[in-house]
């Protein structure tokens, strides 16, 4: 008797195209072959519906996030409009480093100094050129910190582990240092005040039009949103496209990566790259969000806490990336408030904030090992698995009988 | 691995968010609560003032600076048990920065947004505040007594809305400068410099008055961990007399290389870096329990520095005994610090404001008396205060001290001057204020 090959239960990677579709005929004959992957139909099958074509749903989705974000600003008050104006520049740069560490399997202490480069280059072309716009500004910002993460993550594919870590920390350490020591042209420790991007005339009164009064608080909001959601959709394309498969493959075997065709090197340097980008927008918004741009905001502090949020998460999750970002923004405040409820001074409240940041970490890496995105998607995927099994055990048990 | 749809729940999770927000978020984006025609009175009530402000409570900067609102809120609780300003009890919100400008940035708009704060009262740090400059005056919040020197705050055109408290760097500088060029016409002056505004506007004052006598000049930066080389290169010019304006970790600093290289010039270290208590405890620190910190801050003795306050080794002065009951009354313990007197010291100088301001508080109130009287008030503050229509100076002045076996022996009277250049150094003539009575500033 022969059995035929079923899916394999230690791989239950559903794939977003066969979301639900094919799930209502487990009972024929499985599919031997893998999934196709998304995007590149395999050869001989029928062309996937409009809807169903990963580009246009994770744009609907996206966009339909970024109408969700309006709304919610609008309902909400103008100091929580900062908090998520705070959020929306944590969240890139979580995003580029789940991706690079959790899809890539690279890690970077020095993405808070990748920050302080997007961070500088927006107000120093502000500050030198007055009147540039924004988004010449944004790209500009990420520009540079492309070049800079690129030259690092060319010596990055040739680290690994601790080695890494190391030399990435002391970026982290190392930059802030820059612009102390060329005080004219980036203001020492004091640093260079941004001046914030400001609505059109015409986006002003046609958002008035619709909503009402647009405060500067919402509007920078609105633009870090807008940027961060750009962010989340680039990324969920690209890793499930051939270029994240790639990247994954390389993480869990550099060996049979190299065997199956795929250039090890240029694909590290390409994530690291990549993930560099994203720390660019977020060091562009934050230096618009704070109006400054200071080395005193890129201490190793910021660079280990994107590393937290991640780790917290879960990594190589976006939603993750946004849960883990909003804890940043969300835990110390909270914290803070409820330790002055209690009673204690208010130097007393402020020195809990990092104490439950530190138990939280602890408490997720025994409980939730996988972060918490990770740890709920692993539950629903093995409970998944086990319902394949058993179906695939009665179908067999029935043919024999 | 696991693949899975983080598009779904990216909207999912959102929503969530959104609702989690909507809840906790409230929509209390009302403000002036029972002003009236005189301008903007969010933050009062019949029976309370609230203010806030940002100082680092944790991170290494909280050493010291974190003891200035704890001596703040003690005075302020003295002013609520004699029924507050004008029978308005102060509520006085800190919250901690950790002196990192993005936490600053965050905290402010709690306290301006959420917290619905009348004022922000000495907010510490020159990186941190400047990130909120631009915040506060759009939002037209009073941005009182920062606590700083950098002459940042100075700006009535574009800022209007803030307000200095300590003498500025640049005014220190040539006070020192004057001092020299009296005392010791004949020294061979070498410059110490944070690479920053303090070390930058410092430099700028004492140049002002003796260009001529300075023979090197080094800079350092924060992260330096040692400044052994910055030191042999003054040893090396010869400098005789060595001028620091640093911070009191860099005051430690330069104490051990000058150690280690047998150097022993005279120093005069600026205000900011010379707190003996807390130099001598930084010691103590490095040398891992080698000196106490009492031994260590004997390092000190022979320096001179700049006073514009009293201080706690003064226990004959008026205004530290006072102070010392107010502790002793209302503080959470510890010693009176140096830096708790600086922090009553602004508590005092903001309910001088508020009293002056009058029945019917505003912000728009607070600003124009500080404005119109601030520079006649008087308190603890040895130099006159600049405040008017065109200036945001707090304190204008400050007189030499050497310190001697703990103790700040006067060198010279009080001096008071601008930062203009060219200005006179004019010597103070009225005598600062007194403790009234029942504590509370008398503003006539």
């Amino acid at each position: 008797v022969t059995t035929p090959s079923g899916p394999d239960p230690r791989q239950p990677e559903p794939t977003p195209a066969d979301d639900g579709s094919s799930s209502g005929g487990v009972t024929t004959t499985p599919e031997v072959t893998g999934a196709p992957g998304p995007g590149a139909p395999a050869p001989g099958a029928e062309p996937r519906p409009f809807l169903q074509k990963t580009l246009v749903r994770h744009g609907l989705l996206h966009a339909g996030a970024l109408l969700g974000i309006v709304l919610l600003l609008e309902a909400i008050s103008p100091f929580r409009n900062a908090q998520l104006a705070q959020m929306a520049y944590f969240v890139p740069a979580v995003a580029g480093l789940t991706v690079l560490t959790g899809i890539n399997g690279q890690i970077s202490l020095g993405h808070g100094a990748l920050m302080m480069v997007g961070a500088y280059t927006t107000a120093y072309t502000l500050e030198n050129a007055e009147g540039t716009p924004f988004v010449v500004v944004l790209l500009l910002a990420i520009l540079t910190t492309t070049i800079v993460g690129a030259v690092v993550g060319v010596a990055a594919a040739r680290l690994h582990g601790p080695y890494l870590a190391g030399a990435t920390l002391a970026l982290a350490v190392g930059l802030p240092g820059i612009a102390l020591k060329f005080e004219d042209a980036l203001g020492g420790e004091q640093g260079l005040r941004v001046s914030p991007p400001r609505p059109t005339d015409g986006f002003e009164s046609f958002y008035a039009n619709i909503f009402g009064d647009l405060s500067n608080q919402k509007f920078i909001a609105l633009v870090g949103w807008a940027l961060a959601i750009a962010v989340l959709f680039l990324l969920s394309n690209l890793i499930t496209s051939r270029v994240g498969r790639d990247w994954r493959a390389v993480r869990d075997d550099e060996v049979a990566a190299q065997l199956a065709g795929i250039n090890i090197g240029r694909s590290r340097v390409l994530a690291f790259t990549v993930s560099a980008a994203c720390a660019g927008v977020a060091g562009c918004m934050l230096a618009a969000v704070t109006r400054l741009a200071a080395p005193g905001s890129f201490t190793i502090v910021l660079s280990i806490s994107l590393l937290a949020a991640i780790v917290i998460g879960g990594l190589g999750s976006l939603v993750g990336a946004i849960l883990g970002s909003a804890m940043l923004v969300f835990l110390p405040q909270v914290v803070t408030d409820f330790g002055a409820g209690q009673g204690l001074n208010s130097s007393q409240a402020a020195n809990i904030a990092p104490l439950v940041y530190g138990i939280v970490l602890v408490v997720v890496m025994l409980v939730a090992p996988f972060g918490l995105v990770g740890t709920i998607r692993r539950k629903y995927l093995e409970r998944k698995a086990r319902k394949m099994l058993e179906a695939f055990a009665a179908a067999q048990s029935q043919q024999q009988g | 691995m696991f693949r899975s749809r983080p598009f779904t729940r990216t909207v999912v999770a959102l929503a969530g968010a959104s609702l989690f927000l909507t809840a906790c978020g409230g929509d209390d984006n009302g403000g002036s609560g029972g002003g009236g025609v005189g301008g903007d009175a969010t933050g009062v009530t019949d029976t309370s003032i609230k203010i806030g402000t940002h100082m680092p409570l944790t991170g290494p900067a909280a050493p010291g600076y974190s003891e200035i609102p704890t001596g703040a809120k003690a005075y302020f609780d003295y002013v609520n048990a004699q029924g507050g300003i004008n029978g308005r009890e102060v509520e006085y919100i800190v919250r901690d920065d950790a002196y990192n400008p993005s936490n600053t940035t965050t905290v402010v708009n709690q306290l301006v947004l959420q917290d619905e704060v009348f004022a922000i009262l000495g907010g510490l740090g020159t990186p941190t505040h400047s990130a909120v400059l631009d915040f506060l005056n759009e939002e037209e919040v009073p941005d009182l007594f920062v606590s700083s020197g950098a002459t940042a705050w100075d700006e009535p055109d574009r800022y209007p809305w803030t307000f200095g408290y300590q003498p500025d760097y640049v005014v220190e500088g040539k006070i020192i400068g004057q001092f020299i060029q009296e005392n010791f016409p004949d020294a061979q002056v070498g410059l110490y410099l944070q690479g920053d505004e303090l070390g930058r506007d410092g430099a700028e004052g004492v140049k002002a008055i003796i260009e001529d006598q300075i023979v090197a000049e080094v800079t350092y930066v924060v992260t330096d961990t040692s400044v052994r080389p910055q030191m042999q290169q003054l040893q090396s010019a010869g400098a005789d007399l060595v001028v620091g304006f640093n911070v009191p970790g860099f005051t430690a600093r330069q104490r051990g290389a000058a150690g280690e290289l047998g150097y022993n010039p005279t120093y005069i270290t600026s205000n900011v870096g010379s707190d003996a208590n807390l130099v001598g405890t930084l010691i103590a620190g490095a040398s891992q329990g080698a000196v106490t910190p009492e031994q260590a801050a004997a390092v000190l003795d022979g320096t001179y520095t700049t006073s514009y306050l009293p201080t706690n080794d003064q226990p004959d002065d008026p205004w530290v005994q006072f102070f010392q009951e107010v502790w002793d009354e209302h503080g959470d313990g510890g010693a009176l610090s140096n830096y708790r007197i600086y922090g009553m010291m602004q508590a005092y100088l903001f309910t001088t404001a508020a009293l002056a301001a009058g029945e019917d508080l505003t912000r728009e109130a607070i600003v124009e008396a500080i404005q119109s009287d601030g520079s006649s008030w008087k308190g603890p503050w040895l130099a006159p205060l600049g405040f008017s229509e065109d200036s945001h100076r707090g304190v204008t002045g400050a007189k030499i001290v050497k310190l001697e076996g703990g103790a700040a022996v006067d060198q010279t009277p009080v001096y008071t001057t601008t930062e203009e250049a060219d200005s006179e150094i004019e010597e103070v003539t009225e005598e600062p204020g007194e403790p009234t009575e029942d504590g509370l500033p008398d503003v006539g």
